[in-house]
């Protein structure tokens, strides 16, 4: 739709949320103003919810001095890094390196076009969400790989080229992992994907749901496949040789881009912003955080893993889980359309806990030594 | 189509995050597979060993504070042990037992850092690291409750001690002699068994027991080869003959069995520790030793089993206030000597944990 220039606003307006007042405009307006300010908002919230919580875990206190509980922290870190000098590397590529941020952070914002707040309350129902979701969140591996080659650094480079590595084998389990989603429900639209959630879908398909969050975690280098800014061995990854506006950038972009994640999975998996009592928007903010805080605890738990075991990871285990889980759902939704939810989610754990178990006996992870 | 790749020189460090101070190592690559690797030493060179001969005997103590900076009470050790040698001075017992306690406590610090660095070199994000230095810190502070500092100590002298330890001090041991155990089981039920831990460690810089022979390796990474060699055992200085302990080796070499010796021997220096503090004796804690030690003209190695390995004092005296000559052999150098034969073949995130696990404090690799 957005790419097919021959529909007329008319259109449009009927893809439209039809209890949404106003013209196209304002609503466009406005949701852009709702998301920037929700995904600056909580990228703060994020940021402080990282070092404090992390702190937590660490036996630590976590940063306390500005603010109270040191809420302002993100502010202090923004100022700071404001003023610091921006430097460009004199033998880097300076239009890319100058790009790259901005494509980098942009992309994170585009998701939040076509995700739903509340019932009816997102900037665009597209019929194709998910797949753009898909699409567009994979645009940002373009930013990381531009400032991995503009800074002409060896460290940005190897970080740049496993960031490429990664996303291009994760997306794949990652998308068949929604498959598996998109077949319960019969939508791609993510409006549609929560309505038909009565029951959370992390219980209907909780094999696509680890796969899913195994599969995102990688795709967003959260720990503890976090090896493109892996800091014990690559310093700071792709972003070794930024400073100032163009690394609060990335900064942005990095949490930003787990605050997307964390919307989509909520979205698919925890029932989006259904929930009693609470106003919706306030499920969907605290389902954000939920799984935000789960990504945090990995972090500061796991060692990482090395760069053959991630691909080991990606092809050997979550691809053809992902491939079963759509096989299995599949016959599923063939055979007993009607079933109810709650007759299929003690069966669905059940293979789930026996294929994951079955395939971590199966293979290996990784190659080991190369002779050289 | 065929793109011509061709390996490139990555030089990591001198400043890098993982090198545990200024140590580089100048590696190829291919692609992430590390084809060759040149270590480079000597950033951080203070000429100690010369400096050690414009002092008194008295006077180096302190600079062997600062040869390996998170085991000073070993480097004291060792090098009291080897004045005490050249110039025949003996020991009271009470000192000889406060010695051995110091030491123990000083290997527990020393080994809690080395897996805390080794778990963050293998990505875990500072969480092991700050608990193990969470328990670090008691110890620190025991160490300061006798000699004053927190890492440079400076405390032990020539025939005994500066001072005796203060009242408190073997309460406040007990208290921690009895908490430490459960911290070590609970960092085992966290780490010992965590699946990435595995895969990544496992296997992984494996040094051959016959290269570990060969290089002079010492301490838990010549253990975790499979050797059980023990300078406190094979060659008893101060009172270890006295004490009942194991000496924990590992089998393949690899750098997981070096993170579990260092486990174990935090868990044995707490039983030496344990029988230590029962039969510690009331009394004088330093002999007499004149102002100006004069030892008689003639040389002395003494060593002990320090924290990373094997830690020797050569001293030769020509009968005046300062050493004539002062080697110190340092036992992070030289177990540092197979670390090209040991990543060579390996991916770049293993050759950081490879050089981890070796466990290596650049201030005594370059002295």
């Amino acid at each position: 739709m957005v790419a097919n220039p021959g529909l007329s606003l008319q259109h449009y307006w009927q893809t439209l949320p039809p209890n949404w007042p106003g013209g196209f405009w304002w609503h466009w307006l406005v949701f852009t103003v709702i998301i920037i300010v929700f995904v600056l908002a909580l990228v703060m919230g994020y940021i402080w919810i990282e070092r404090r919580g992390m702190g937590r875990i660490q036996a630590r206190l976590g940063p306390n001095r500005t603010g109270p509980f040191g809420l302002l922290q993100p502010v202090a870190d923004a100022i700071k890094v404001l003023l610091k000098e921006d430097i460009i590397p004199a033998r880097g590529d300076k239009i890319v390196y100058w790009l790259a941020p901005v494509v980098a952070f942009a992309p994170a914002l585009m998701v939040f076009a076509v995700v739903p707040f509340q019932d009816g309350a997102l900037l665009a129902d597209l019929n194709v969400g998910i797949l753009y979701v898909v699409a567009v969140s994979s645009v940002t591996t373009v930013g990381v790989f531009m400032a991995g080659w503009g800074s002409n650094n060896k460290y940005s480079l190897l970080g740049a080229m496993r960031m490429v590595a990664a996303v291009v084998s994760y997306e794949i389990p990652l998308v068949l992992a929604i498959a598996g989603v998109v077949l319960v429900v019969g939508s791609l639209s993510l409006n549609d994907i929560v309505l038909a959630q009565s029951i959370p879908f992390i219980l209907l398909q909780p094999l696509g749901f680890i796969i899913f969050f195994i599969g995102g975690c990688a795709e967003i280098n959260r720990s503890p496949f976090d090896l493109m800014e892996a800091d014990s061995e690559l310093v700071a990854g792709f972003h070794t040789e930024y400073s100032g506006m163009k690394f609060a950038m990335f900064y942005l972009a990095e949490y930003a881009e787990a605050l997307a994640m964390s919307a989509i999975i909520a979205t698919l998996f925890l029932s989006g912003w259904k929930g009693p009592v609470l106003p919706p928007w306030l499920w969907f903010v605290i389902k954000v955080l939920v799984v935000f805080f789960v990504m945090v605890w990995t972090r500061a738990t796991f060692p990482r893993v090395r760069i053959d075991q991630l691909m080991a990871l990606a092809w050997k285990f979550l691809l053809p889980l992902a491939l079963l889980n759509l096989f299995i759902t599949a016959i599923e939704v063939l055979t007993w359309p009607t079933a109810l939810p709650w007759v299929m989610v003690p069966v669905n754990i059940a293979i789930m806990v026996v294929l994951v178990l079955l395939w971590s006996r199966l293979s290996k992870l990784g190659w080991g030594r190369v002779e050289v | 189509m065929v793109i011509k790749t061709e390996p490139f020189v990555l030089n990591i460090g001198p400043v890098h995050p993982s090198t545990h101070g200024v140590f580089r190592m100048r590696t190829t690559l291919d692609g992430e597979v590390i084809v060759e690797l040149e270590p480079v030493f000597g950033y951080l060179h203070r000429g100690i060993e010369k400096l050690a001969e414009e002092r008194t005997y008295t006077g180096v103590i302190p600079l062997t504070d600062r040869l390996d900076y998170l085991a000073s009470m070993s480097n004291n050790l060792a090098y009291v042990l080897a004045v005490e040698k050249l110039a025949g001075i003996s020991v009271p017992e009470r000192a000889q037992y406060i010695r051995v306690l110091l030491a123990e406590l000083q290997r527990i610090a020393s080994h809690l850092i080395a897996i805390g660095a080794f778990l963050n070199d293998c990505g875990a994000y500072f969480t092991p690291f700050l608990y193990m230095f969470r328990e670090r810190e008691k110890i620190v502070d025991l160490l300061e409750m006798v000699s004053g500092q927190r890492l440079l100590y400076n405390y032990m002298r020539v025939g005994g001690f500066a001072q005796d330890i203060p009242d408190e001090f073997l309460p406040a041991l007990a208290k921690f002699v009895n908490q430490m155990p459960r911290f070590i089981n609970e960092y085992d039920r966290l780490l010992a068994e965590n699946e990435i831990l595995l895969v990544r460690a496992k296997g992984v810089g494996i040094l051959p027991k016959e290269l570990a022979i060969n290089i002079g390796a010492s301490g838990p990474v010549l253990r975790a080869s499979g050797v059980k060699w023990d300078i406190r055992k094979v060659d008893p200085y101060s009172i270890y003959d006295r004490f009942d302990f194991e000496i924990p080796t590992g089998s393949a070499g690899d750098c997981y069995d070096r993170y579990r010796v260092r486990v174990e021997e935090m868990r044995q220096s707490l039983r030496i520790i344990k029988q230590a503090m029962g039969q510690i004796p009331s009394g004088a804690v330093r002999s007499e030793v004149p102002h100006l030690i004069r030892p008689p003209a003639g040389e002395a190695y003494a060593h002990i089993e320090a924290p990373k390995g094997e830690l020797g004092f050569y001293l030769v005296s020509d009968n005046s206030i300062a050493p004539y000559r002062c080697h110190i052999r340092a036992p992070s150098l030289i177990n540092l000597t197979a670390l090209r034969e040991m990543i060579v073949g390996w991916k770049i995130q293993d050759a950081i944990i490879i050089f981890g696990s070796i466990d290596i404090t650049m201030g005594e690799v370059d002295r």
